[in-house]
């Protein structure tokens, strides 16, 4: 496309979007706040952000009608990013409170092991696990900022690989204590449990390029 | 590995940023966006907005200024000063901030800490802590401080560490620790109040207080356990970069994030 692609930013409640906003303006996108599932019509591409805890958040994303809407969009495989919170509900359930999520990834969102400080806040190094072009120009190890304190396990397809958590699907792992996925990748969905929006000139890279990514599908 | 945070502070007022000494004989130093985006340019973690503006009715303008810095430096920046509601977090938040500090507020209420880490989370939700050390009886006793609050002019007579503990149970999901008698005095961070601190929490803890080199700094992390330092005027005055703090830390081993430096 020519066109700016259009980023829908999910707007589900209160916390901080006028960082995100910014971050993917910059780097191009024409950006959206979407209170409702009518809002993704006409969209290029999803952005989920987000901090807290999964519970509220799938009710919020209840009460606005977005949770269909967003497993249709997910099992479509259209252009999607999960940051933070966003990441994690992407996965089947959560065991801070129960919360079923959205199911798009197989596995549950468990509290870090094995952290030396809970809530895992600062900026720790992102090390790839396989190539991917939403990590272009950002060296491996790079740091990003994160702040949370549960992470998405995706369950390994592997028996042998249980309890570790690069598998398919794991793009990216950090290390606070224990190792744990930092981001995720299957089709044209992204996840990362880091900040791109926060974390300096190489969160702006990635963002520019899941735009430059959005562009291209 | 998780990096050891330099944190610069900005004490902001009607929208400016000023330097003085606690409140008195205010300077206006600039824009708070401009020297936000110098800061990141030049490698800060973080940054802390201090609003001390002392008219409630003025305080729209911090709004204004968080959202603007939000907007020109990609880094994350937590606001303190004047947060008495979750409504007054809630807008913060909207306004571009990604924590908030709580202070005087939380000690006259400490359900606001639990209130505001239901509605945010708690990783959003930074306890500041004035400390003042008390005077020991005998050379023998360990240490004491004691929580004062509206910048360090009225005492509450609560011990720090038993605050600290309640503050934690109550959703703080970080504490930000001022040494109050050493604030700008230069005399370096309180490390036995950091020790005392983080040997009993796992929220990370950040020193403030009493800088005035990057050795400072280092021992904030080593003896006293700081996962963060802050400081404010040796920035402000360029008595020393942001660099050359983690240039000491690097070389003393520790952990940090190392950035080349572009111009802002």
């Amino acid at each position: 496309m020519n066109r700016a692609p259009r980023i829908a930013v999910i707007d589900y409640g209160a916390g901080n979007l006028v960082s995100i906003e910014q971050a993917l303006t910059s780097v191009g996108a024409q950006v959206s706040f979407v209170h409702d599932g009518e809002g993704l019509a006409g969209t290029d591409a999803v952005v989920v952000p987000g901090v807290g805890a999964s519970a509220p958040a799938m009710d919020r994303l209840d009460q606005q009608g977005l949770t269909e809407p967003l497993r249709a969009w997910l099992a479509a495989d259209r252009p999607f990013l999960g940051i933070c919170l966003g990441m994690q509900l992407l996965f089947d359930a959560s065991e801070e409170d129960g919360a079923s999520t959205l199911g798009a990834i197989a596995g549950t969102s468990t509290r870090l092991v094995g952290a030396p400080t809970l809530p895992h806040i600062g900026w720790n190094q992102v090390v790839r696990r396989r190539s991917h072009p939403v990590f272009d120009g950002i060296a491996d190890g790079a740091d990003f900022y994160f702040v949370h304190s549960y992470a998405g396990v995706p369950r390994t397809q592997d028996p042998a690989d249980a309890g570790r958590p690069a598998n398919d699907v794991t793009l990216a792992t950090t290390t606070h204590g224990g190792m744990f996925t930092s981001a995720v990748n299957r089709g044209s969905l992204i996840g990362v449990q880091f900040h791109p929006e926060r974390s300096g000139a190489d969160g702006l890279r990635l963002l520019g390029n899941f735009v430059d990514l959005v562009r291209a599908a | 590995m998780l990096r050891r945070r330099v944190i610069p502070c900005l004490d902001v007022a009607d929208g400016r940023v000023v330097k003085g000494t606690r409140f008195v004989d205010l300077v206006d130093e600039g824009d708070p966006p401009e020297l936000a985006a110098r800061y990141a340019a030049e490698g800060a973690d973080e940054l802390v907005f201090l609003d001390i503006t002392a008219a409630p009715e003025r305080r729209g303008t911090l709004l204004e200024v968080v959202e603007r810095t939000a907007r020109r430096a990609f880094i994350p920046l937590t606001v303190g000063g004047g947060v008495r509601t979750v409504a007054d977090m809630r807008d913060v938040l909207r306004a571009g901030a990604d924590k908030v500090s709580l202070n005087t507020a939380a000690v006259a209420d400490p359900t606001l800490i639990s209130r505001c880490a239901a509605r945010f989370g708690r990783q959003a939700v930074v306890v500041a802590i004035d400390a003042l050390r008390r005077p020991s009886r005998s050379p023998a006793d360990p240490p004491t401080w004691e929580v004062v609050v509206k910048g360090g002019r009225e005492a509450t007579g609560q011990d720090v560490l038993a605050w600290v503990d309640r503050a934690v149970d109550l959703g703080a999901g970080e504490l930000l620790v001022t040494a109050i008698d050493r604030d700008g005095t230069g005399q370096g961070f309180d490390t036995e109040l950091l020790r005392a601190i983080t040997s009993r929490v796992h929220v990370p803890v950040i020193a403030s207080g009493g800088a005035a080199g990057p050795d400072d700094f280092v021992r904030a992390v080593v003896e006293g356990g700081a996962d963060a330092v802050l400081a404010a005027s040796i920035f402000h005055r360029r008595i020393h970069a942001i660099a050359e703090v983690k240039a000491a830390m690097a070389a003393a081993g520790l952990p940090v994030r190392l950035v080349a430096e572009t111009v802002a």
